[in-house]
């Protein structure tokens, strides 16, 4: 690892997500990642080679790197969402390795939450896209601003600029329905390396980046809402020493936006105004503020504020409000119907829901509506119409990923139950996917 | 070589640098249990992922002071080095220290010293630390896990559930959605908290170096006393007794984890200054645990069955 060529100051974070259907190549492409880029120690190799010898391959599997628990090395598959670390020079890499099956949509979701790039894995020689279709399309869900198609097993077709060619143009004609507004195809051979880490000599025909070179350059910085500023209030800081006697900070994190000394704000939901005072950090007081920078606030004036509460400028404010609607992920076996209750965590406020009503329930392959559904189950996506027992302070999802999201949390087990993507904040206007849903619908399944 | 940076740098890409970046979830993560639990505690081993989690304790919450006590789990094997730097750590700090101690869990009858020669204390831990936690009624346990450092760590959710018994069960693991931590339990049972998950061992020596923290004197290259057991180098002491075939020789070492002086390699290293164990750690080709542990080279998923009795 050359992470040292650069002071650590100059390197930035990216975290990307890898989905795939099984045997498209994932592990092995996030194996090879991680060994040309010196992610690899030696005893873990050494692991996977005996492990590898045991089973009867001749070559190293490097796919069972990705292998966590005991579980999954029984199997053979991966089940759960894993996480791996890479750095070079330019970047530090997270990625949430999240397996392909059909029923681990709970997964996938779950790593795309808090991915800023989406790898989608595609075997060249099917071709077929309805499960890589599903992959983009949950990758749009969860508002991933850049996505790589990754056309592995190139190695299998040929080398074939035309097959290339064919999946390309094909996946692009559908995905120009999704809010994404990046993708990146990119042949690869995750086995033999070609086009992960170094420029392929089979595919000479390429004349765009590796891999490695479009993770490490794509640019991320943007990405962030600078503009709309929202602070959950997540904890207060209240010495009450005889130095700091009157000292109150509002801790927490910059969800979107920039703030800055002297800012006129509003504290939602009650609505009073003031104006910030200091912002502090343990090492001094800062001028300005960006996400996702965890910082205190001081406020000019005594206001009532407190944990769950949000600041905001008072002309760009998020919709208070107790009902909404929104897309759910469900994530248990204990299905979502109608009428159920169960707590909602929403940036750092807590309340119940209601569930009022589903709306419709999204079939994720095709993208049908089914209307006349009542009840989500497990791995299910679907549209709910929710009020609260207290006010949310929240933004569609597609603006602002921070306060356009929630869970919704079991009453009786505790267990983390649905993912929530506000469409509607009580405003009014259908949303994209609402949208996308309603073109699908019109087309035949799994054109 | 790296000049000294604030916590807010920008990276060259106009983002918040790495360090930053992950030094803000940590912060994010500790005021989220401060909010949302009753009784927290923050284990401090005196190691390096350790003094991290009181450097961002530091950031979350000064100036007041810290909303959790600190705790030591202490085997009773421990580096006299290390001990020392506890102290004088929580000192500086001004904080409340409380010290679980394996050997009075054995002294009570709790659990039994390990048959055989020279001992680990590593799996007595558990009952050490599980005691502690039932005694004190803690619901919520910061460590200083990371997911780099082992197989079955990877896919630990950084609000790691615990049942009645203390108990993780992988494959039941709570979603873990955007930075939505789920922390609601139910009496007796709490929850593991790990702060530093998205670090890694470089990103550790690179934050130590640029806020300038501390760290015990073992880290940095040393002459000892040591010999070879299960290809790693041990360090002569009250509890080791090298066997006739054990040759003890001198060498320059250093250790990139400290733990109980029964199971913790050394490595050879003439790494003496923290630029140095950066480096160092840049070309290292063998994990910290790998090349140090012996509690987690006995079988392939040593690690996990330990994690599933409710170890660290
Ligand atoms: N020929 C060829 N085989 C590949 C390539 N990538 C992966 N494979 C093989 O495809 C199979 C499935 O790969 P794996 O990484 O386990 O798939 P996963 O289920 O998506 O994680 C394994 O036998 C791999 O060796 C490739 O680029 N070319």
């Amino acid at each position: 690892m050359d992470t040292m060529m650069r002071a650590p100051g100059q390197m930035d974070m990216l975290r990307f997500s890898t989905a795939g259907s099984v045997d498209d190549g994932k592990s092995t492409l996030i194996g090879r990642l991680l060994y040309d880029s010196k992610g690899i120690f030696e005893d873990q190799l050494a692991a996977i080679e005996q492990t590898s010898r045991r089973r009867g391959n001749t070559t190293v599997d490097l796919a069972l790197l990705t292998d966590g628990l005991r579980a999954e090395r029984e199997q053979g598959i991966t089940i759960d969402v894993a996480y791996r670390y890479f750095a070079t020079p330019r970047r530090k890499f997270i990625i949430a390795d999240t397996p392909g099956h059909i029923q681990y949509t709970r997964n996938m979701v779950t790593g795309a939450s808090t991915a800023d790039l989406a790898v989608v894995l595609i075997d060249a020689r099917q071709g077929s896209l309805e499960q890589s279709r599903r992959h983009a399309f949950i990758a749009a869900l969860l508002g991933i601003p850049h996505i790589v198609v990754a056309i592995n097993k190139m190695d299998l077709v040929d080398w074939s600029e035309d097959v290339f060619e064919r999946i390309t143009s094909e996946f692009a004609a559908w995905s120009a329905k999704l809010d994404v507004h990046d993708i990146t195809f990119i042949p690869i051979s995750a086995l033999h390396g070609d086009n992960v880490v170094q420029h392929s000599t089979n595919m000479r025909w390429y004349g765009g980046p590796t891999l490695l070179y479009h993770l490490e350059h794509v640019h991320i910085a943007s990405d962030k809402n600078l503009i709309d500023n929202r602070f959950p209030v997540q904890y207060v800081i209240r010495p009450q020493t005889d130095e700091f006697h009157d000292y109150r900070g509002y801790a927490g994190e910059v969800a979107t936006g920039t703030f800055r000394k002297g800012d006129d704000v509003v504290v939602l939901p009650s609505g009073h105004q003031t104006r910030i005072s200091r912002i502090s950090t343990f090492d001094g007081e800062v001028e300005e503020a960006i996400p996702p920078m965890s910082v205190s606030i001081e406020l000019e004036d005594d206001i009532d504020t407190s944990r769950g509460d949000m600041i905001c400028r008072p002309h760009n404010q998020p919709a208070v409000t107790q009902e909404f609607d929104a897309m759910v992920c469900w994530m248990n076996d204990r299905q979502l119907e109608e009428g159920k209750r169960y707590f909602i965590k929403h940036t750092t406020r807590t309340g119940r829901a209601m569930i009022d009503e589903l709306r419709y329930r999204i079939d994720v392959n095709t993208l049908h509506r089914d209307e006349a559904a009542t009840s989500l189950g497990l791995n299910e996506i679907g549209r709910v119409h929710l009020r609260t027992s207290t006010p949310l302070m929240v933004d569609e999802y597609r603006l602002n990923r921070a306060t356009g999201s929630f869970i919704l949390i079991d009453e009786a087990t505790n267990d983390t139950v649905g993912a929530g993507m506000i469409v509607d904040p009580g405003t009014g206007g259908a949303s994209l996917v609402d949208e996308l849903a309603d073109d699908r619908s019109e087309e035949p399944a799994a054109a | 070589m790296t000049p000294p940076q604030t916590s807010t740098e920008r990276s060259v890409h106009g983002g918040l640098s790495h360090l930053a970046a992950l030094e803000a979830e940590s912060i994010f993560i500790m005021r989220e249990v401060a909010a949302e639990f009753e009784r927290p505690v923050v284990l401090f081993s005196g190691g390096k992922d350790s003094i991290i989690l009181l450097r961002i304790a530091e950031k979350a919450f000064r100036p007041q002071r810290f909303p959790f006590p600190i705790m030591h789990v202490d085997t009773g094997h421990n580096f006299p080095e290390v001990l020392a730097f506890r102290d004088r750590r929580v000192q500086e700090l001004d904080e409340r220290l409380i010290v679980a101690s394996v050997q009075e869990s054995i002294d009570k009858g709790r659990v039994q010293e390990e048959p055989g020669w020279d001992p680990m204390r590593n799996r007595l831990q558990t009952t050490t630390l599980l005691d502690a936690i039932a005694e004190h009624q803690f619901d919520a346990v910061f460590g200083g896990g990371r997911r780099d450092e082992e197989k079955a760590r990877a896919k630990e959710r950084i609000f790691s559930f615990r049942d009645e018994f203390g108990q993780w069960e992988p494959r039941s693991q709570r979603p873990e959605l955007w930075n939505l931590y789920n922390g609601r339990i139910r009496k007796g049972q709490h929850m593991r908290v790990f702060p530093i998950s998205n670090w890694t061992e470089m990103d550790v020596w690179q934050y130590i170096q640029q806020e300038g923290l501390e760290v015990p004197e073992i880290y940095f290259a040393h002459e000892r006393d040591v010999f070879k057991r299960n290809g790693m180098w041990l360090s002569t002491g009250p509890f080791l007794h090298p066997r006739e075939n054990e040759p003890i020789t001198k060498k320059t070492v250093r250790y990139r984890t400290v733990g109980d002086m029964t199971c913790t390699g050394a490595v050879e290293s003439d790494a003496a200054t923290l630029d140095a164990i950066v480096m160092e750690t840049a070309a290292a080709r063998i994990t910290e645990r790998g090349a140090t542990r012996a509690d987690d080279g006995f079988s392939e998923t040593a690690m996990e069955d330990r994690k599933r009795e409710g170890y660290f």
